[in-house]
């Protein structure tokens, strides 16, 4: 083709432009502003515009990808840069020439104040183009780099703004180990909100960018080695490997203290409903969108079991480690009950009717006509903290090691499962139903089991809330929880394990960590599949069959061809 | 006592009169094919007979047993298998994973180690190309798969839903030699095609449907000579 050998103008300008409506929509939804109060870099660099520089970096790479040549990309990344400079250029100008607040509250002088670093119009205009295609330049030099030194920057960078970010929790963390305080005072900027210092930046960049280079080049040569020791040798080392491992995980919350513990927790909870939904979604291909249901069923069943507030005409008040085998049997039994139904239903056929159980059970906990039993709008309350072995689970810290064991107890049946006979069959039934019976497969069952695993892990996790929160209220068992659970293995990628674990740590634990900008999690979630849609629809560690199915046509024989 | 005994069987989709009556007999060892026009009803006879659909009225009955007490999951392991129309691949699962399930109704590792290794000689093609996608094997790769899976549960009887459905005629000759040399080694066979010609060439009887009823019914050579089925389904004036 003609096109191929030329500048690709269209292409530079369209994602100038694309990245240039993104800016503006940053702008008057409030996140710049929002945004700008926290430091990245104490002094130099603000979230807000590393939103902005963000969103430029990425299209003016993705510009500079679509040149023949080098030079041609930098020049592209040059003019792409340029027109989301001028975009923002032009929306500054509007912003300041015409009172726009009575529609768009954001449209503000402060607006205009951050666009312009201070300077206003029109000298701050200058500078404002100016920047911003110098951050589209620097896309496109990333874009021409070598891929592992791309790799190794981009890993720096985002290390960097991911430290800068959680500076304040960082900080208080470390304030427990007196020994380094000199050392992050150095790193961090002064007060809250401040970011990493100047030459903290640097350092973290540099130690990330260099170590990743350094492993990278190394890593092979490392693991032909460990594949050259004798196999007992190399058993130990994993056994070490693991233990390592599995002290960290032990210690973890004695490191982390109390806030980031319970930040872990909320993710751990998520994690291991992820891990059942991924069994019914991922693995058996069973659209399920109404899983918040064995959520609160987990919950519930503790809570009228447990519960000693005597608001309840019934009062079990039973130990939590009796009650809790009884709200797995309970759960499981409700997964088959909701199974049974929709036994005959596929695809979005499913995905509703399921959708509509989850409602179901959500009204019948805010029933009046249940409410002498499990308490109506009320809820339940004074749900006893568990006791084990004479430790109260009733912190965090506590509470933690009770989180971590269903994790682990989760992944184990997972695993377990996947590669078994099981497994197997509930990857065929996803693939073709009518196929799988003829090869033997009992649908009924194959299916009731994927049901009933999936909500044994829900309930697990309604089970752990239960006692964590003291007390549950109906709206806490809401749609959003089940589309949450489905994003993050979406994200993830569809039926992978650690997928799963990904996910949870990007849309359970990150959320919950920038709690002050709760405003904005939805915007950022929808924009977030979207792009995941767009560039990497099998996850962000994805499972082996499923990556087939994305990249079918890419795909190369590994047999040569015949 | 035929190996499979069909008799009177009604089948209906909903309110849909597909199979109204139909009646035939397999002898062990056998090719019979069963040719028609597009929606006599062929795929549905299958259907039946494997438990996918069940019968309003009518018996089917292998070795004798009527098999009308067994779900569909359960008829593979009495020996009746399938290779449904279309192929029906696992598409996202390799070659290998593909054939490891059509062995899914069996338990005995070395019997199905040696059905794996009776696949590969039948289908070098399919060694070559063992941990591909089936999904993005070619279409006759993709009815070799779907043969050698069935194949792969050991059957007493192999239901086959046009295999040269879509096939290059050089294909269509290869799949048709290895039919014949599958049952030769000791599998009988029970042939759909709309390939009458081909088809009435290594069966020995073959049935005629026609609108859900069992019109005509001889041995193969006789079907070839007669009038009607040279007209309708061999392109003969
Ligand atoms: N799922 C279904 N629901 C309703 N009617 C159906 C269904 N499947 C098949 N039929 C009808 O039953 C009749 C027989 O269909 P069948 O698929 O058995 O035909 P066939 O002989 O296999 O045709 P072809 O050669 O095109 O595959 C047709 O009239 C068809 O429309
Ligand atoms: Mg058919």
């Amino acid at each position: 083709m003609s096109t191929q050998n030329r500048f690709d103008w269209l292409k530079a300008v369209q994602l100038g432009a694309i990245a240039g409506i993104t800016g503006i929509l940053i702008s008057l939804v409030g996140m710049l502003q929002q945004f700008d109060s926290r430091d990245i870099i104490a002094g130099s660099l603000s979230m807000g515009w590393t939103m902005l520089f963000l969103t430029v970096i990425v299209a003016s790479y993705f510009s500079a990808a679509h040149q023949p040549s080098k030079l041609l990309s930098i020049a592209a990344s040059f003019v792409t840069g340029l027109v989301f400079g001028f975009v923002m250029c032009l929306l500054t100008y509007a912003v300041d020439t015409f009172d726009l607040r009575q529609t768009l509250v954001n449209a503000s002088p402060a607006l205009v104040k951050i666009l312009t670093f201070e300077d206003g119009v029109p000298t701050g205009l200058v500078e404002l183009v100016v920047t911003v295609t110098i951050a589209g330049v620097v896309g496109g030099v990333i874009y021409i780099l070598p891929q592992r030194i791309r790799k190794a920057v981009s890993l720096g960078l985002t290390v960097m703004v991911f430290l800068g970010l959680m500076q304040q929790i960082i900080q208080v963390t470390l304030s427990n180990f007196p020994q380094v305080n000199s050392a992050t005072a150095w790193m961090f900027g002064r007060g809250t909100q401040k970011g990493l210092s100047f030459n903290g930046a640097i350092v973290v960049f540099l130690v990330v960018t260099l170590s990743n280079l350094f492993w990278e080049s190394n890593a092979t040569k490392v693991n032909s080695q460990i594949q050259k020791m004798p196999e007992n040798r190399q058993r130990s080392l994993r056994i070490l490997g693991y233990g390592l491992l599995l002290l960290v995980v032990l210690y973890l919350p004695v490191l982390l203290g109390l806030y980031l513990t319970e930040v872990v927790n909320v993710t751990g909870l998520f994690i291991l409903m992820g891990l059942g939904l991924n069994i019914v979604v991922g693995f058996a291909g069973l659209l399920d969108l109404g899983y918040v249901a064995f959520y609160a069923i987990g919950a519930y069943t503790v809570g009228v079991l447990t519960s000693v507030s005597g608001q309840l005409s019934t009062a079990f008040e039973w130990n939590f480690w009796w009650a809790l085998p009884v709200c797995i049997f309970v759960c499981v039994m409700a997964g088959i009950v909701l199974g049974i139904p929709v036994l005959n239903m596929r695809g979005d056929y499913l995905a509703i009717v399921t959708l509509g159980f989850g409602e179901i059970i959500r009204i019948l906990a805010l029933s009046d006509f249940l409410k002498p039993h499990i308490g109506g709008s009320q809820g339940i309350v004074s749900i006893p903290p568990p006791d084990f072995f004479g430790v109260l689970l009733n912190k965090p810290q506590t509470l933690y090691y009770l989180i971590v064991a269903g994790c682990l107890l989760a992944l184990f049946v997972s695993q377990r499962l996947r590669d078994s006979r099981l497994g197997r069959s509930w990857k065929a039934m996803r693939e073709d139903e009518d196929v799988a019976q003829a090869m033997g497969i009992n649908l009924v069952a194959t299916k009731l089991l994927a049901f009933a695993t999936g909500a044994a892990f829900s309930g697990l996790s309604g089970t752990i809330l239960a006692i964590k929160l003291g007390t549950i209220y109906p709206h806490s068992f809401a749609l959003l929880i089940s589309i949450n659970v489905l994003s993050l293995i979406i994200v993830g990628g569809m039926g992978s394990i650690p997928g799963v674990f990904i996910g949870g740590l990007l849309l359970a634990g990150l959320p919950e960590l920038l709690r002050e900008f709760s405003e904005y999690r939805l915007l950022i979630y929808g924009a977030l599949l979207v792009v995941m849609m767009q560039v990497r629809p099998e996850g962000f560690w994805p499972e082996e069959t499923h990556k087939r199915e994305f990249h079918e046509n890419e795909q190369v024989p590994t047999q040569e061809a015949a | 006592m035929a190996l499979l005994e069909i008799d009177n069987i009604h089948t209906y989709y909903g309110n849909i009169h597909a199979l109204k009556g139909i009646s035939l007999n397999i002898e062990k060892g056998e090719i019979v094919t069963l040719i028609g026009a597009n929606g006599a009803g062929k795929t549905t006879t299958l259907r039946t007979i494997s438990g996918l659909l069940k019968p309003r009225e009518g018996t089917v009955k292998l070795n004798g047993e009527d098999l009308a007490q067994y779900k569909a999951h359960e008829v593979v392991y009495k020996g009746i298998s399938m290779v449904p129309e279309g192929r029906g691949v696992f598409a996202r699962l390799t070659v290998t994973e593909n054939l490891e399930m059509g062995a899914y109704s069996r338990s005995d590792k070395a019997e199905i180690q040696r059905n794996m290794e009776r696949v590969f000689t039948l289908f070098p093609r399919l060694k070559e190309r063992r941990t591909q996608v089936a999904g993005t094997l070619s279409g006759g790769e993709q009815q070799m798969v779907a043969t050698g899976r069935a194949l792969m549960a050991s059957p007493s009887i192999l239901l086959m839903d046009e295999p040269s459905m879509g096939l290059a005629p050089v294909l269509v000759e290869l799949i048709f030699d290895i039919i014949q040399q599958i049952n030769k080694e000791g599998t009988t066979i029970l042939l759909v095609e709309q390939n009458a010609l081909m088809a009435l060439g290594i069966a020995s009887r073959g049935y005629v449907l026609q609108t859900g009823q069992i019109v005509l019914s001889d041995s193969a050579e006789n079907l070839k000579k007669n009038p009607t089925v040279q007209k309708a389904y061999l392109g003969m004036e």
